[in-house]
């Protein structure tokens, strides 16, 4: 992007820019969570929503509990088997584009749960973005993961369809 | 606590003298071992007649290589009472051999046990005959192995993982 204030050009001053570049500007600044909470991870996910840690700062406040109005997935908490086809299921219906953040050590590798029905990680079954750790993380954890999102967003962005 | 069970215990031998097969007492709290042909009508004696109305929990125990008959099933029932001696509890066992794993369901005695009935089931494999809905209730539905028969590899996720693959296509759909 440049900024252009040359009077001849109007005087009050304009951006160039890509299509794309704005695109991925908007979406970075204005994440909207889709909330995937099944234990305590879920907790601590609230306290970045809430106003001490106020993920609002970045945007990303607008937690839709409908995958179809998000655009981030922050899985939190421990995933079964039983419990991953579903939630394989509503990341089919976000709507692209689309990131993931696995949040918790449960998430990231099974956690302390090596047993027949934890999943071992979620990116058996998910593409997932970022990964934090922690059991549970602090909700800096969480807030660094959401600006390393909105990072990946600005660097690779993602194409307009 | 178990002074309090006196008439209990008595009142059970007089009805049922050949079924109660051994009384054990640890730590003031009396365990009843049962026959388990005759479950539903102890249990049924226990509500109707001794007023143990509640069904505080029932489960299951595998003994593999411990012991034979292989598996438990353990009942602890309460009478709740106004006075603080009438408020008692005890547990019954029935001994399940590997070939023969059935017994009577109580559920139409406690109507709560049908949940833990289906949980037992579940997670031992043990058939409760008579019970209105038996099911998978933890596990998906066309999960077969049973997890906590002590024969099970608790790090087996084989069959988790064809469950979760059946029901990711039939999401798919």
């Amino acid at each position: 992007m440049g900024v252009n204030s040359d009077p001849l050009l109007g005087g009050e001053g304009f951006l160039t820019t890509t299509i794309e570049t704005l695109a991925n500007w908007g979406r970075k600044n204005s994440l909207w969570p889709m909330p995937f909470g099944t234990a305590c991870c879920a907790i601590e996910m609230m306290g970045v929503f809430a106003s001490r840690f106020d993920l609002a700062r970045f945007g990303a406040e607008v937690a839709r509990f409908s995958p179809r109005q998000a655009d981030l997935m922050i899985v939190s908490g421990t995933i079964t088997y039983k419990m991953a086809s579903v939630c394989r299921r509503i990341y089919d219906q976000m709507p692209e584009p689309k990131w993931v953040i696995a949040m918790g050590s449960c998430t990231c590798g099974g956690g302390p749960f090596d047993s027949y029905a934890v999943v071992q990680g979620i990116d058996e079954f998910l593409p997932v973005d970022v990964y934090v750790g922690g059991c549970p993380p602090r909700p800096e954890a969480l807030i660094d993961a959401v600006i390393k999102i909105q990072k990946k967003i600005e660097m690779q962005g993602a194409p307009l369809v | 606590m178990s002074v309090d069970l006196e008439p209990v215990i008595d009142s059970l031998k007089n009805e049922f003298p050949q079924d109660i097969i051994d009384i054990k007492e640890y730590r003031g709290e009396t365990t009843l071992l049962v026959s388990k042909e005759r479950i539903f009508k102890i249990c049924a004696y226990l509500k109707d007649g001794l007023d143990f109305t509640f069904l505080a929990d029932l489960t299951a125990v595998d003994y593999l290589e411990v012991k034979s008959p292989r598996y438990e099933v353990v009942y602890h029932i309460h009478r709740f009472g106004p006075e603080c001696e009438e408020n008692v509890r005890i547990r019954l066992k029935a001994e399940l051999s590997e070939e023969d794993i059935e017994i009577d369901s109580v559920t139409p005695v406690w109507s709560g046990a049908d949940w833990l009935e289906r949980e037992v089931y579940d997670m031992f494999g043990i058939e409760f005959i008579g019970h209105p809905d038996l099911r998978r209730i933890l596990m998906p539905e066309d999960y077969e192995p049973f997890p906590l028969r002590k024969d099970f590899d608790v790090r087996n996720r084989e069959a988790s993982k064809r469950s979760f693959e059946k029901a990711l296509e039939e999401g798919a759909d």
